[in-house]
């Protein structure tokens, strides 16, 4: 028989406050264990939670960005159950009425383009961290860091309208862009600030109902997620061809062995019992305040992408890998804006720039070539005072020293070679070297025409003007 | 009867709580009066009107985004029973 996936999945997105969403202590990723609490986000009897208001303002944030309503009022809830990360014994959360409703976003894989349902994105809290590492004098215990409870996140929870592996990774990966790109989430996967749980199911193609489903929890990065999916649709098609069942269960991702067991042991918990947190007064947002918000967006990656192919004239894959992340793209028209001739500065970023930061695994906020001398650079292309291969010298030069372009070529003395004496002489001297060439090009061989621009320029050590070059040496061979 | 012992004993254990069967007898024919109460709520229509959520006519209550001071470490583990290093120490969690 041949099976469909169905797949849907729910991203936590952490978001970039500087404080937690019910208290005031600090966000910070790293601190020492414990150090960032209060009573509040202890858990202690007595405390009361109030909202921060940023968190409201980048729900909104993200819920346009996806295309959601925003809802005029929504409530808190607890969410309760135990376990020792949560010190209150329940998780603030929303849950009947979440702050976006009905939104999308369209992918598309392999051509084809397809609109993905998100049902709901809420705002909750985070819990703390259960550290199992070598404490001193622990022996078999647990011990327990509360500085990331209560941080605030987002829960995007899609319709289980992805249909293979490919599908939900595209669907992440756009998720991922525009949360990052809304300076809402740092987009961090191991640091687990952009995390998924993914719910799998399969069922007889041209079934009009769903599978049962496992929610697969733990896979932090895009290729775990492709091999997470992939193995438990796997599991699950062999499962019922042995005439087996598929069960509702909690499944945790093993990225040593690709595979996916079960965690039994958190089920019985299921039963959650949310009621509306008396503590927290319902929200109720405002028409003018979604609309403030709305005009506070910055330029969306596909709106960019749009831009960049119909007012820059660049082609759809020069666009795409600019727009892949915010800060690329931002750096691309801080050059743009010095040097406005998007191609070359289009092929600069893609090409050198990029090789540089591979080569040397660092980010292009931390680019030691800023977009501003990379335009002065091309401006000495443009006017001639070097050639593009000696730009590429220079180039390497400003990464390793950080100096502006003209202090180079000045220092290097490799001020472009443009006067026609000079470069008549040293072709004078390679005709004269290579008179059998000579007459190989006269006798009609053209080809070896190639031979004598590389000698001339290797001569000048990479310095003549290749323009005037062509032009002399022409000019002799043929007179 | 609208609470049953069942009901009860899941209850209880979601709630980690160990009855004896007395209390377990006890609590039953309880929960059933209090909801047996509230029951006479059903008696009204109140088809038109909107959920309470909240029993006081407030909404929006927000802070500032400013990172304030924290309690220390010391005082954050006052309280606890068992700790290690700068740690609340728990028995031993299996996922």
């Amino acid at each position: 028989m041949n099976y469909q996936a169905v797949i849907g999945l729910e991203v936590h997105v952490q978001l970039l406050t500087n404080s937690k969403i019910f208290c005031g202590c600090s966000t910070k990723f790293g601190a020492a264990p414990n150090s960032q609490t209060c009573p509040v986000c202890l858990g202690l009897p007595g405390a009361l939670p109030v909202l921060n208001k940023k968190v409201v303002e980048y729900a909104i944030r993200a819920g346009l960005a996806t295309n959601h309503t925003i809802a005029p009022r929504s409530v808190f809830a607890r969410k309760n159950y135990f376990y020792p990360d949560l010190p209150k014994g329940y998780q603030i959360s929303q849950y009947e009425l979440p702050i976006c409703i009905n939104g999308h976003l369209d992918i598309e894989v392999e051509g084809e383009a397809k609109r993905i349902g998100i049902t709901r994105i809420h705002m909750e809290e985070d819990a703390g961290k259960l550290v199992h590492a070598d404490v001193p004098g622990v022996g078999d215990d647990s011990c327990v860091d509360l500085n990331r409870a209560c941080t605030p996140l987002l829960e995007v929870v899609s319709e289980p309208d992805l249909r293979s592996a490919d599908e939900a990774v595209a669907y992440l990966k756009k998720l991922h862009q525009i949360v990052v790109y809304l300076g809402i989430c740092d987009g961090n996967m191991e640091e687990g600030s952009f995390r998924c749980d993914a719910n799998v199911s399969v069922m007889p193609v041209g079934s009009a109902t769903f599978g049962t489903r496992a929610e697969i929890k733990n896979v932090n990065s895009f290729r775990f997620v492709k091999q997470a999916i992939e193995y438990e649709i796997e599991r699950q098609i062999e499962l019922i061809e042995e005439g087996g069942k598929v069960v509702q269960e909690t499944r945790l991702f093993d990225p040593n062995s690709g595979t996916t067991r079960s965690m039994r042991g958190k089920e019985e918990a299921h039963d959650y019992r949310y009621f509306p947190d008396p503590d927290l007064v319902p929200l109720v947002i405002s028409d003018d305040w979604v609309e403030d918000v709305r005009l506070s967006l910055p330029e969306l990656p596909a709106a960019r992408l749009a831009r960049y192919q119909a007012e820059l004239g660049l082609p759809f894959y020069d666009a795409e890998v600019l727009t892949a992340s915010r800060e690329l793209a931002d750096y691309f028209e801080a050059c743009l804006n010095r040097y406005p001739q998007a191609k070359p500065v289009a092929n600069w970023v893609m090409g050198e720039v990029t090789r540089g930061l591979n080569d040397s695994g660092l980010a292009i906020t931390a680019c030691p070539v800023s977009p501003e001398l990379l335009a002065e650079l091309l401006k000495l292309i443009d006017a001639g005072t070097i050639s593009n291969k000696i730009a590429k010298t220079v180039f390497d030069e400003m990464w390793q020293s950080g100096k502006a372009p003209a202090a180079i070529v000045e220092e290097k003395g490799l001020v472009q070679v443009s006067d026609t004496g000079e470069i008549e002489k040293i072709i004078d001297e390679i005709l004269a070297a290579n008179q059998g060439q000579v007459e190989e090009f006269r006798g009609g061989k053209e080809k070896v025409f190639g031979f004598f621009v590389g000698q001339v320029m290797r001569a000048s050590k990479g310095k003549a003007n290749p323009a005037v070059v062509n032009d002399l040496l022409l000019k002799k061979l043929k007179g | 009867m609208k609470i049953t012992r069942a009901d009860v004993e899941h209850v209880a254990k979601l709630a980690r709580l160990e009855l004896t069967d007395e209390e377990a007898a006890t609590f039953t024919g309880q929960m059933d009066a209090i909801l047996a109460y509230v029951d006479k709520l059903n008696e009204l229509d109140t088809s038109a009107i909107v959920p309470t959520a909240h029993a006081v006519p407030m909404e929006n209550a927000f802070r500032d985004d400013v990172a304030t001071d924290s309690i220390g470490i010391d005082n954050a583990l006052a309280n606890a029973p068992s700790r290690v290093e700068g740690f609340f120490r728990v028995p031993k969690v299996i996922e």
